[in-house]
């Protein structure tokens, strides 16, 4: 019914832009009059008005509907009021069943058949008055609108308002899809504090949530809550996988930057630069075999002969490999920066007889530092967040070191590890993930918060 | 007759295909203001470059002919063209202070050619280029504070300063103040006034009133030639060419 009817209210919307244009010149032709818009503003004004009111009307029907039918199928039961809701609203299901010619049971056939009948007579009734009711809307706003053109009415000050309505509307959807993540990670998260103390979380040096699963949940000791979940080591795993990734980009990535902004011929940046991002297009999963079947071994192997114990999966062999996923980050960002400093700038730092080493590291770094620092940034933050590449390099085992040719594991990953196949959802263990990803979350944040007073001081002193 | 600074021979340049300069042969005096006048796209900035080989930056231009200062070629193989530059110092049209502070828009030049020795003689070094570009009453509590907060004209001067503090001998000045309003330019002028005590000066523009103004010789550029270079009075009273006479009683350009 929805797609049919959202048609027909596009088809009435389409048929009264060209009915308002048509009116507005004609008005303009005939009368002379002067109308203070352009004669599609008027379209889009009958437009508007043909569509909008009844999209809303729409939603609002389907909205209250089901609770309306529910009501009204259900009365007779509620009636005798012996069910309570839970079994009211089983109730209700089981005659939807029915209604589609699905029997399950044979109890209260009679007053069971009545619903059904009452059920398929609502359905059809709302259905037709919805029809009736949001078409006829539609239609009688055209009509009005249509009227109401004449040289007092301003359509092109009504088009923007709506306009800034729909661009305000947008936004806010966006803001309260953040806040209402933000709600739900946090909810969790304290049902999980509050069976598992925060501090434990934050400061415990051991994580094996995986006990707590095989217990029988009435099994559930307090002590075994307490050592199961302390999230240092995927905190010092994050933290060293990040690290290493950073430093095989930010060297890599920046010296890219330079060349391909300051050396590289016009030609050579044409083809290169391309190539370079084409890095952050391959899918994690494939950087992912790369590092496992690939840069794993090898570290291993060159580990073993300088006599090193390094283990097939290790944090070495991921953090390199995302490292190297990140550069196009560093690289395609700091090169626009750098690129984007004054060319005036360089001219007074050559007029000066400085050389060409001397220009970049004295005038144009400083002067593109603060996009380089945000480039920085965003290559953390992707590297903090990156989870294909550790799950399949870096291995899932929870171990404190900090020895770069151990296995390690990293927040995003145990998230994974703990949401993959079925979960009970008051489970403490299933908690953590949400804990965990708070914990993400404000990290990130607070790198960001940092970054911004980092470059905002530094922009306050030179710019 | 003052002795002869800076001394071209029949300049051609080229970007690309296009011929810029044609057959430029002029000289100019020691501790003099030379103006460079002309319509726009006339080339007098492109030679004016050529006197520090900015031009180098660019690919495509190409210089041929000779110039020499001090009976120097500057287009020797062997010449270093960053010690070139720190001799002939340059002024650009927009004033460009580094994103620095002023202090270190003015320590740039001496720290990269390492002419202070200590942090007191960059200090000193810093305080009489800004003296001299008589801008340190305005600045001297702030000296700390970005270049880049200055006004139009202050910024302009900063430039200057950073220009004369590797102690060049001569100043490129690209259309020093056509970004400025009058009374910034006014001060300009009075500076290059006292300047040229000390320095040759070479200065593009395209007010004439400013070229009679400043300057003790005059050359008036035209579609790549230099048509005519006198002293001032004469090229501003007497022209020699028609084409001078029609430019500076505004016939055109």
């Amino acid at each position: 019914m929805g797609f049919i009817l959202i048609s027909l209210i596009v088809l009435i919307g389409i048929t009264s832009y060209f009915l308002g244009n048509f009116r507005a010149k004609n008005l303009r032709t005939s009368n002379q009059k002067n109308l203070k818009s352009l004669s599609h503003y008027y379209g889009y004004y009958v437009a508007l008005w043909a569509v909008v009111p009844a999209l809303l009307l729409l939603l609002m029907i389907t909205s209250f509907k089901s609770f309306f039918i529910e009501q009204y199928v259900l009365s007779d039961f509620i009636a005798l009021g012996s069910y309570t809701e839970t079994e009211l609203s089983l109730l209700f299901t089981q005659i939807e069943n029915t209604a589609l010619g699905i029997k399950l049971f044979d109890e209260n056939t009679i007053l069971i058949d009545g619903a059904v009948n009452k059920l398929n007579y609502i359905n059809k009734t709302i259905e037709n008055l919805t029809y009736v009711t949001v078409l006829g809307l539609s239609g009688l706003l055209v009509l009005y609108s249509l009227f109401n053109i004449n040289n007092k009415l301003n359509s092109r000050k009504i088009v923007e308002k709506f306009l800034l309505v729909l661009y305000f509307t947008c936004s806010l959807v966006a803001i309260m899809t953040t806040v209402g993540i933000i709600f739900s990670l946090l909810y969790e998260t304290l049902r999980f504090f509050s069976q598992v103390p925060i501090t434990d979380f934050l400061f415990g040096l051991n994580w094996s949530p995986q006990r707590v699963f095989v217990r029988e949940a009435g099994d559930l000791d307090t002590r075994d809550l307490a050592n199961a979940f302390g999230a240092v080591p995927l905190f010092a795993g994050t933290f060293l996988i990040a690290l290493i990734a950073m430093c095989v980009s930010v060297p890599v990535g920046l010296l890219t930057a330079i060349y391909m902004s300051e050396y590289a011929s016009p030609k050579v940046r044409d083809w290169a630069k391309p190539i370079i991002e084409i890095l952050a297009g391959i899918p994690t999963v494939v950087y992912g075999f790369f590092a496992a079947l690939t840069v794993a071994p090898l570290v291993r192997d060159i580990g073993q002969g300088a006599g090193l114990t390094v283990s097939s999966e290790s944090a070495l062999a991921a953090g390199f490999v995302m490292g190297i996923m990140i550069i196009p980050f560093i690289s395609s960002l700091s090169d626009d920066v750098i690129k984007s400093v004054p060319q005036s700038l360089r001219e007074g730092s050559y007029a000066m007889g400085a050389t060409k080493r001397e220009t970049i590291v004295k005038v144009l770094l400083p002067a593109a530092l603060p996009g380089i620092v945000g480039s920085f940034l965003l290559a953390v933050s992707r590297a903090i967040g990156e989870t294909m590449i550790v799950v399949m390099a870096a291995g899932l085992n929870a171990k404190l070191t900090a020895n770069p040719l151990d296995a390690a594991t990293t927040i995003t990953t145990q998230i994974v590890v703990i949401l993959i196949g079925d979960q009970e959802f008051d489970s403490p263990k299933t908690q953590s993930a949400f804990a965990l990803g708070l914990t993400l979350f404000v990290v990130t944040l607070a790198l960001n918060f940092i970054a911004l007073q980092v470059v905002k001081k530094y922009t306050e002193r030179y710019d | 007759m003052k002795s002869i600074k800076i001394k071209a021979d029949n300049l051609n340049v080229y970007y690309g295909e296009k011929q810029a300069l044609f057959d430029v042969s002029m000289y100019m005096e020691e501790k003099q203001v030379t103006a460079l006048i002309g319509p726009s796209g006339c080339g007098k900035s492109t030679f004016i470059r050529c006197l520090n080989r900015m031009n180098d930056v660019i690919d495509i231009c190409k210089v041929q002919g000779k110039i020499e200062i001090d009976g120097n070629d500057i287009y020797a193989p062997d010449m270093q063209v960053e010690q070139l530059r720190e001799r002939v110092g340059m002024v650009f049209q927009k004033p460009n202070p580094f994103p620095k502070s002023i202090f270190e828009n003015v320590a740039y030049g001496p720290r990269i050619h390492g002419i202070a020795e200590h942090k007191s003689d960059l200090e000193e070094i810093v305080v009489t280029s800004l003296k001299k570009a008589a801008l340190f009453d305005e600045v001297k509590d702030r000296l700390y504070d970005a270049g880049t907060g200055l006004s139009g004209g202050q910024q302009q001067r900063l430039c200057i300063a950073r220009a004369i503090s590797v102690n060049p001998d001569i100043i490129l000045m690209d259309e020093p103040c056509s970004a400025l309003d009058p009374i910034a330019t006014a001060r300009i002028e009075e500076l290059m006034g006292d300047l040229k005590t000390e320095y040759t000066i070479i200065i593009v523009t395209h007010s004439m009133q400013q070229a009679a103004r400043v300057s003790s010789r005059t050359g008036f550029f035209h579609l790549g030639k230099l048509v005519e270079v006198d002293k001032t009075e004469t090229i501003f009273s007497n022209p020699s060419d028609q084409r001078t006479q029609d430019y500076i009683t505004g016939r055109f350009g």
